[in-house]
């Protein structure tokens, strides 16, 4: 089967005041049917790339194909074929939900009429406000307008661009539902997002950082590639605990995570055990006693962190 | 008078037509405490916000923030706060120096305090050598690192940080919270909104708003026991949930 993405050493600068190299040599593959995630930060490079296979910019090294065709040769016919839902809000504020709808697809020579099976799942729960100026919509709301919009053309592989960004954390479960649900109908999904907890709802992902691809895999596989043992530790004082773990001198890492703090230890050869107990006691000798320190599964997050190299986005 | 208490709400209730963005809000916010306030999109949080910081009027209720009334005294409010976003918080166009300055000459210190507080603040984040730099040119999460000591630079009594982490790298996230509780040990209360559950975790006490109304407040592990949840996140799903089908796209944008 070919790839519904190919692309291959894609370079893209963009010349200001100074030169800022938005991706710097970015190869991919992505299946026919994958849900892939393109997972990073803003300023990762996510939406240059989204524009360049989405035929709206053109990549100045490398080239890229979508459904098999070249995204500079082909750019034309592609436009038909693929769906592209931008990180801006791109509708139309001042029409409304139907009228935004009808305008997408009289734009591809269809209608709401002949495409409403397929964009029913959707449809029915902007129906009732359709009247609504598309503007006036709630963040979620929109966004499902939106995904509407990218679809009622029928394309075969959808490009979503940061679709649930400033969104609550509860919609955006939702979203990742619908986007389970056309992948589940055969449709190819990319998507963006500088949400690491997003991972997990995609086959497979990429993580983007400074214009560069730092892995490629299953979210399990990319999460387990974590090259050291992971301790947790929790507390009631964190904050006290983490500045304690910043003068422990075996301290490899230590951050912030949810109600604990992931930890990892500078000697990759002392055993998880004794890294455990040195620990308790380096923070017991700080008068931290009410504090338990347990191994702890990697996240996405973690592996991102630890493949940043311990740096901060610095330019 | 409120004593140590930075921010006091009671009833605070904000209409738009028919529509009731903030039903009866009561909370109170500790001087010196990190205050995570979620919720839903459309919830209310941005109208309660709005009212917190001097900038709309309550259609009823009262709230004091810093010591000052909602209605009288908004304008001593926005004097005696800091507030940043995701969406603005700084000028692209001018340089770090200048949004320094800029920032300064508002709340009305003087040229002597703006140069002393510019050094000690470069120094401490280790920007020294991007004082001339354009902040267009200035990475994202080294950008909001700023803005959040450039929102502390009258040395503001409270703080409201809305969405200050969005799209941020993982560890300057961290990074940009350990300055939270920075500023937070030194007094100044934090007011924050995130849509990181992980985020919420880290505050002192937070709120959920649910439909205009506050649906549960506490620390972080009061309100998972409270739930039987296992994380913010759950707590935030089961409050959420029942109200996410309903009005979408109600009046709270107006």
């Amino acid at each position: 089967m070919t790839d519904a993405v190919l692309v291959e050493n894609v370079v893209k600068r963009f010349s200001g005041s100074q030169t800022t190299v938005a991706l710097a040599g970015v190869s991919v593959a992505i299946r026919a049917g994958e849900l892939f995630g393109f997972i990073g930060p803003d300023g990762a490079g996510k939406t240059t790339l989204f524009r360049i296979l989405t035929t709206l910019l053109l990549p100045d090294e490398g080239r890229a194909r979508v459904l098999g065709e070249d995204v500079v040769g082909a750019m034309w016919s592609l436009r038909t074929r693929i769906g592209y839902m931008p990180g801006r809000f791109s509708l139309y504020p001042d029409l409304s939900v139907e009228e935004n709808l009808r305008f997408f697809a009289s734009v591809f020579g269809t209608t709401i009429a002949a495409e409403r099976a397929r964009i029913a799942p959707i449809y029915v729960q902007l129906e009732p406000f359709k009247e609504r100026r598309a503007g006036a919509l709630s963040g979620g709301m929109k966004q499902k307008l939106a995904l509407c919009c990218a679809l009622v053309h029928r394309p075969e592989i959808l490009f979503l661009d940061e679709p649930t960004t400033g969104v609550d954390a509860v919609s955006r479960r939702e979203f990742w539902d619908l986007l389970g649900d056309l992948k589940a109908g055969g449709l190819t999904a990319v998507v963006s997002t500088p949400y690491m907890d997003e991972a997990d709802r995609c086959d497979r992902i990429a993580l983007i950082q400074q214009g560069r691809l730092l892995a490629v895999d299953a979210p399990a596989a990319v999460a387990a590639a974590f090259d050291r043992p992971l301790l947790s530790v929790r507390s009631g004082r964190r904050h006290d605990v983490l500045r304690a773990l910043r003068e422990y001198p075996q301290a490899n890492t230590a951050y912030p995570f949810g109600e604990s703090i992931h930890f990892t230890d500078k000697r990759a050869d002392v055993p998880v055990a004794a890294q455990q107990n040195e620990l308790r006691a380096f923070l017991q000798g700080r008068g931290l006693t009410d504090v338990s320190v347990e191994p702890a599964a990697p996240t996405v997050e973690d592996s991102f962190m630890a493949r940043m190299g311990g740096r901060e986005d610095a330019a | 008078m409120t004593g140590d208490l930075a921010i006091v709400a009671k009833d605070l209730t904000r209409k738009f037509g028919d529509f009731v963005a903030c039903d009866r809000i009561t909370f109170d916010v500790r001087a010196g405490e990190v205050f995570g306030f979620l919720g839903a999109n459309g919830a209310g949080k941005t109208t309660a916000i709005r009212m917190m910081t001097g900038l709309l009027s309550p259609s009823g209720g009262q709230a004091t923030v810093a010591g000052y009334d909602v209605y009288r005294e908004s304008e001593s409010i926005k004097r005696h706060i800091g507030y940043m976003s995701q969406r603005f918080s700084l000028y692209e166009d001018l340089t770090v120096a200048e949004n320094i300055q800029l920032y300064g000459g508002i709340y009305d210190l003087t040229d002597r305090q703006i140069r002393e507080r510019t050094d000690a603040m470069l120094s401490r984040l280790g920007f020294r050598h991007a004082e001339r730099t354009l902040v267009r040119s200035i990475p994202l999460g080294w950008r909001q690192k700023l803005a959040f000591s450039v929102a502390l630079l009258h040395e503001p009594r409270i703080v409201f940080l809305d969405e200050p982490t969005s799209g941020v790298d993982p560890i300057t996230r961290r990074q940009f919270w350990e300055m939270i509780y920075d500023a937070a040990a030194s007094g100044t209360t934090v007011f924050v909104t995130t849509h990181y559950m992980d985020e919420a975790e880290y505050c002192d006490r937070i709120s959920i708003m649910v439909a205009g109304k506050i649906g549960a407040m506490g620390t972080p592990s009061e309100l998972k026991h409270q739930f039987g949840a296992t994380s913010v996140d759950d707590v935030f799903v089961r409050l959420a949930r029942p109200a996410a089908g309903s009005t979408p796209g109600s009046g709270a944008k107006a």
